[in-house]
């Protein structure tokens, strides 16, 4: 089971942690074809709610990964740039974690990434204000209840046992899919080794058709995920603001 | 001067000065309670109008927002925070006018204040409770807010001290708390005063607030002990309060926000429309309430006109150096986010955000002329509210719409806010009516005070006004 010290989480927890962390990511824009099947399986392997079109419309899509596209150019002359896989990047840094006034963004002293304690939250938003990827999103409504939405019923069967259902004013996020970091842990365990490099994966990379996401252990440099994040066109964003991303984009490659 | 100049110099000297124009004490007294039980058909009419905002607009609507979520508001990815953390910060900054005029100006022993100081510090304590309102009401599950105290528990869970909305609940539950009870210490005496002059209900009423108040000089001694500490103290909280409130802002990450000078930016912010509603509220006052023209007069908006222009002038510095050290720094989501507030769809409101508080105050309060006109004044006053709360409008929901992640930028568009906004405009409307009918509006004490200190001297053929120290 893993315990999180409580004096050590939230704003002390990314303070005193190192800049390496220990689960991270690669996204090869590339090669990626913005086909959206990572957003699928991301939605059914986190019960990620149905809020329908209008308050999608609106901003208020719950997608703990969006396809990002944006362009070059005045219209009619727009070309497409990168398509951009944008999602938690589990910031060593985080600056969503001191401001909320109820501790319930903290970091994972075990895992090192970030986390939501959905019954902790308030509700402020204060975290995800204070996001510079804009990648937290609020339960506006009760999407999951089936009272208020009959089409919703039908589709009680499709949960995650694994994953908590969120209800109304609560804010949620990636996880990097600490469900299945534990199931592979506990396997191991049970097996009396360490996990192996390429055992499991996130939904996301599990889905991409491209195998542009790749996820594991970016502690120990002989991981697929290290050397990748290694090459030099990797990049993370907005690493200016000091935030430390666990996700390495790679863009402009040969 | 002839004797007869002399004499007329004097008399309009009294017509001027509500501090040379002493009245017997009980009539004084006596006219300060009538205008407390006066009340006409006009008065229950607004009375029940508002009480049916409350209602609907307060109570029932935050009630369906609590039961549905924030789904029925109008807050989105990008603007997480609308119209909620606007008001709240508005109300806020209503709130510091009565601390301002009744704590600074009594320390400055500014004498003009003396009629109007019960009038404003009524407004912080009622403004901080629409302002608690509408912080409560933007959180996504509000029957769990208690978990921002820090109240002991089995499980040994604190609130985050790291966070500025931590310290934001602790300073403004501070300022709520002493702010009531400065209202109140020189409440007493006047308190004391209607007890003695009253029957029936109000006398019990009265007696249980007076607390036993006779005015002996051992009584008046603790008192005067006691509103001077309190005087000094609120004065640094005053300060502190709205410089927190601006931290959960200058403190994020973001762009348009993280700037070293909200603190003072917010504080003069706040005056300034504390001040506007202060002389708007008198306004009313004087309009409404029997016997107001005795006490509130030309020469107190003219007081008044004169801190307001020079307040503005403040916002206005405080607005060009925030605006210039943003520009300046050149970093390129903030040149975005100052294009957006110019030029983007909601630029109107920038504009008209300058205009009435910087274009209008300036244009109008320099004549003292026009300054001593109460209508006028009042005006202005409602101006600078309008312009302050579009202030804060592009500070939180404009700016939230440019991040530095252009892919969710988003208007933000109200929904379920607006009646909840009217519903406690309505609520401090309401409280302050309910108040002004129950407790003395004008610190009679306070007045009669100043009057025994004022008189005519002769110096040869000259006859001045002298001021004698009281306390």
């Amino acid at each position: 089971m893993t315990t999180i010290d409580l004096n050590l989480v939230g704003a002390k927890g990314a303070l005193v942690e190192e800049a390496e962390g220990k689960w991270g990511m690669v996204i090869d824009q590339d090669i990626c074809t913005g086909c959206q099947a990572c957003v699928v399986a991301c939605a059914m392997e986190n019960n990620i709610a149905f809020v329908g079109e209008e308050d999608s419309g609106y901003g208020r899509s719950m997608h703990w990964i969006r396809i990002e596209r944006f362009w070059e150019g005045e219209y009619p002359e727009v070309k497409m740039t990168h398509y951009q896989p944008m999602l938690c990047q589990q910031c060593g840094k985080a600056p969503c974690e001191p401001v909320c006034p109820a501790f319930a963004t903290v970091h994972s002293q075990a895992e090192k990434v970030n986390l939501q304690v959905y019954n902790r939250c308030v509700g402020t938003r204060y975290c995800a204000n204070n996001c510079p990827y804009q990648v937290r999103s609020f339960n506006w409504r009760d999407y999951n209840d089936d009272r208020l939405d009959e089409a919703i019923a039908s589709l009680k069967n499709h949960f995650n046992p694994d994953v908590t259902v969120r209800r109304r004013g609560i804010m949620e996020k990636c996880t990097f899919c600490i469900q299945r970091i534990h199931k592979a842990q506990d396997k191991a365990k049970s097996e009396g080794r360490a996990v192996a490099d390429g055992e499991f994966t996130t939904a996301c990379a599990q889905a991409c058709p491209a195998d542009a996401i790749v996820f594991g252990r970016v502690d120990d440099p002989e991981s697929l995920v290290s050397q990748l994040a290694r090459q030099s066109h990797g990049v993370h964003h907005l690493e200016e603001l000091g935030t430390l991303p666990r996700v390495t984009y790679l863009v402009g490659g040969q | 001067m002839s004797e007869k100049q002399q004499h007329d110099h004097e008399k309009h000297l009294r017509e001027e000065h509500l501090m040379l124009d002493p009245l017997p004490r009980g009539q004084m007294n006596d006219m300060v309670m009538e205008s407390m039980h006066t009340t006409s058909w006009k008065f229950w009419a607004v009375f029940f109008i508002l009480s049916a905002f409350v209602a609907w607009g307060l109570f029932y609507s935050w009630g369906k927002m609590i039961l549905e979520g924030l789904g029925i508001a109008g807050v989105n990815r990008p603007s997480y925070w609308g119209i909620f953390l606007v008001n709240t910060v508005f109300w806020i900054g209503i709130s510091h006018a009565g601390t301002f005029i009744s704590a600074i100006l009594r320390v400055f022993k500014a004498e003009f204040r003396r009629p109007f100081t019960r009038a404003a510090e009524l407004m912080t304590t009622f403004g901080l409770v629409q302002a608690g309102f509408s912080i409560f009401m933007h959180m996504g599950r509000v029957w769990l807010s208690y978990w921002l105290f820090p109240y002991p528990n089995q499980r040994e869970l604190w609130p985050n001290f790291h966070s500025p909305l931590t310290w934001d609940l602790l300073a403004i539950t501070t300022y709520l708390l002493s702010s009531t009870m400065y209202l109140f210490l020189p409440l007493i005496p006047d308190l004391a005063m209607a007890r003695d002059k009253s029957t029936g209900w109000r006398k019990n009423f009265y007696k249980v607030l007076a607390l036993g108040f006779r005015g002996t000089e051992g009584e008046w001694t603790h008192l005067r002990h006691a509103m001077n500490i309190f005087a000094w103290a609120i004065i640094p909280v005053m300060f502190s309060v709205h410089t927190i409130v601006s931290w959960d802002f200058a403190m994020a990450t973001r762009p348009g926000w993280s700037s070293s000078i909200f603190g003072p930016y917010f504080v003069i912010g706040a005056l300034h429309s504390g001040m506007g509603a202060v002389v708007l509220v008198l306004g009313v006052v004087r309009g409404t309430m029997k016997n107001m023209k005795y006490f509130i007069r030309p020469e107190h908006f003219d007081g008044i006109g004169k801190l307001m222009l020079m307040i503005s002038m403040g916002w206005g510095y405080f607005f060009f150096n925030d605006y210039l050290v943003q520009w300046y720094g050149g970093d390129k989501w903030t040149k975005q986010l100052l294009h957006w507030h110019e030029a983007g769809p909601m630029g109107w409101m920038w504009f008209a955000m300058l205009i009435f508080n910087v274009v209008i105050p300036w244009a109008v309060l320099w004549n003292r002329k026009w300054r001593s006109t109460p209508w006028l004044v009042g005006t202005v006053g409602l101006l600078i509210n309008f312009g302050m709360w579009f202030e804060r409008y592009i500070i939180i929901p404009i700016s939230l719409t440019i991040n530095r992640a252009p892919f969710t930028w988003r208007l933000y568009k109200p929904g379920i806010e607006i009646p909840l906004s009217l519903g406690t405009l309505a609520f401090f409307i309401l409280l302050y009516m309910a108040a002004s009918r129950l407790i003395p509006l004008i610190p009679v004490w306070e007045v009669q005070e100043g009057q025994m200190a004022h008189e005519f001297k002769k110096f040869g053929r000259e006859t001045v006004v002298t001021v004698s120290e009281l306390e």
